[in-house]
């Protein structure tokens, strides 16, 4: 391997751009705690946050390499465990001009927001520690592996000519899927369909979504691993999709209920930046636009049918993700064309009706892959140490039931969850007095406390 | 003496407790309750899930007069929560045993006058004599 020369921009902008797909995970928490129920926000926004740390380190350790490290067309080697030969130097195969570390750090965002995405189909009911080992598990056996067929050196996907800017197939088709097929083990809330469940905070959801567009401009500006034209292309790209579906929701919402909701522009501008990702170097901002009004259309509709069925894909990944980002990997097929990335690929409008076989057939592997997998992964973790909540952990409300913790403690949203209030006679016991097995808590165990 | 419970539409709150105090009644108690009267449903859409709200914010408040002010209060309250659509709330007027205020033991009508009731009464006059609507 030819080392290339390092470039301090191009370095500045790949860190800034992991900083930028780091805030996403955040405002992926406020996106999805906002849409839930109170007693159920802090549980929901771990989801995600539990991710930043989970998979932050299984991606040092292991998913780095099998992921990236030399290896065969399926997956990746293991020389690369623990960041093991990973140094500081330009990498001819990955980043010809910044660190190889900052590859990694760039990519293991993408690693850590992924499975946090699933999240959201299987929110209000799921046991915190089978979702951790979930979590694991699915980064290890799903997602290495297939960022490894995309984007690893020899993966097979990448050989086919697959065109995949930014993590269309391998982030939210792999998501979106696995989203699918996990609301479906894991069955509907208990009060799904039975009594009325709304979001709990809107404005939360603006937060959220305010956050992943800004943050999406890392994802995929900076999936041009150098501050370059192409990076240039992928932000304006990344902004025009993510606004022509908003205005798309918008115009939707307005036809089908006479107004126009927030939680539909905040969901809206989502899908749009979802759609774009696979396509965002590869063509040009009118064809942006075309793709995030298509992501929007779709999406729309799939969640209209969706909310009929009894399939409870809580917070709607599948529509939002799996088939945004479906549309997404197609159209960049239709798209694509090397006037405006040279390195990328033409599409069928440029003349090569073959590369919508190509994204076809990415498309369907990291279908079977992510379906087959969330599949197993949660057989196993039902069997061992269950996935999901018991009865009485639902109804209470997973904050207190799995962190022992409220989101809005004593407030009317914490009583109006049931879930007690500040006139609920709680008493406040200095730490020590608590014993590892406490039998009842005695009124003297109390006494001295402020 | 009588209780006076009245339930208003949340957004006349300002010019009922403006009307009340005008009117020299200054001592009230509120809180925000839901409930059904003969309103319709209202609708509200969360992505693919309409959903129909059966029960309607309102405000309560409760007051205790001395007879003389009774039909005062109705009338403060009737002009200034009226807006001539379904769901303008109710009055409830029930007859009160005893009233003792706990500071100073006085008992029944002696107990019901706010110390500063004049001022605030006051008050209120010269910000409606100004055009405000407190």
């Amino acid at each position: 391997m030819t080392q290339g020369t390092l470039s301090s921009g191009d370095t500045a902008w790949v860190l800034t751009s992991s900083a930028l797909v780091l805030l996403m995970t955040v405002g992926l928490a406020f996106f999805y705690g906002g849409l839930v129920r109170p007693k159920n926000a802090l549980n929901t926004m771990m989801m995600s946050v539990v991710a930043l740390g989970v998979i932050g380190v299984q991606w040092m350790l292991v998913g780095y390499s099998i992921a990236f490290s030399p290896g065969n067309g399926w997956l990746g080697g293991l020389s690369w465990l623990g960041l093991n030969n990973v140094g500081l130097e330009p990498n001819a195969t990955y980043s010809a001009t910044i660190p190889l570390q900052a590859h990694a750090m760039f990519q293991g965002m993408f690693a850590i927001i992924t499975p946090a995405l699933i999240s959201g189909a299987i929110v209000e009911r799921m046991r915190f520690r089978g979702y951790i080992m979930f979590l694991v598990l699915w980064a290890t056996l799903i997602y290495d592996p297939l960022a490894h067929w995309v984007w690893g050196s020899g993966g097979w996907l990448l050989k086919r000519g697959a065109l995949d800017f930014a993590g269309g197939t391998v982030v939210h088709i792999s998501a979106g899927v696995s989203a699918l097929v996990a609301a479906w083990f894991l069955g509907p809330r208990r009060d799904y369909r039975r009594v009325p469940i709304a979001p709990h905070n809107v404005p939360l959801v603006l937060l959220g979504a305010g956050l992943l567009w800004f943050g999406w401009f890392g994802f995929n500006a900076g999936s041009a691993l150098a501050a370059n034209g192409l990076a240039a292309l992928a932000f304006v790209n990344t902004n025009t999709a993510a606004a022509a579906a908003l205005v798309t929701w918008a115009g939707l919402d307005l036809a089908r209920t006479g107004k126009i909701t927030a939680v539909g522009a905040a969901t809206g501008l989502v899908v749009g930046l979802v759609g774009i990702t696979p396509a965002a170097g590869y063509v040009t901002p009118l064809s942006g636009l075309v793709i995030g009004v298509l992501a929007a259309g779709v999406s729309y509709t799939a969640i209209q049918i969706r909310s009929r069925t009894k399939l409870d894909d809580a917070l709607d990944v599948f529509s939002c993700h799996g088939l945004a980002g479906i549309a997404g990997a197609l159209l960049t097929g239709v798209f694509a064309t090397k006037l405006v990335n040279p390195a990328g690929g033409d599409g069928l409008l440029a003349g090569n009706a073959g590369q919508m076989g190509v994204q076809l057939l990415a498309i369907l592997a990291t279908i079977a892959l992510a379906a087959l997998g969330t599949l197993g992964i949660l057989a196993l973790v039902q069997a061992t140490i269950g996935a999901r909540a018991d009865v009485p952990e639902e109804s209470a409300g997973l904050d207190l039931s799995q962190h022992g913790e409220e989101a809005y403690f004593g407030s009317d949203l914490g009583s109006a969850a049931g879930t007690g209030s500040s006139l609920g006679g709680s008493v406040v016991v200095e730490t020590f007095t608590i014993e590892p097995a406490p039998g009842r808590l005695r009124a003297s165990d109390a006494r001295g406390a402020h | 003496m009588k209780l006076i419970t009245t339930i208003v539409r949340s957004e006349r709150l300002a010019e009922v407790k403006a009307a009340l105090f005008r009117a020299g009644i200054t001592g009230i108690t509120l809180s925000r309750v839901s409930g059904h009267g003969g309103e319709h449903e209202r609708l509200e859409q969360y992505r693919g899930t309409a959903l129909v709200m059966e029960f309607h914010e309102k405000v309560k408040i409760e007051m205790v007069c001395s007879e003389p002010f009774v039909e005062t209060c109705v009338q403060a309250i009737v002009s200034a929560a009226r807006t001539g659509e379904v769901g303008d709330g109710k009055i409830f007027v029930q007859p009160i045993e005893r009233v003792i205020r706990i500071r100073t033991g006085e008992v029944d009508n002696a107990a019901l006058t706010a110390v500063n009731a004049d001022e605030v009464q006051r008050a209120a006059i010269s910000v409606a004599g100004m055009g405000g609507v407190a």
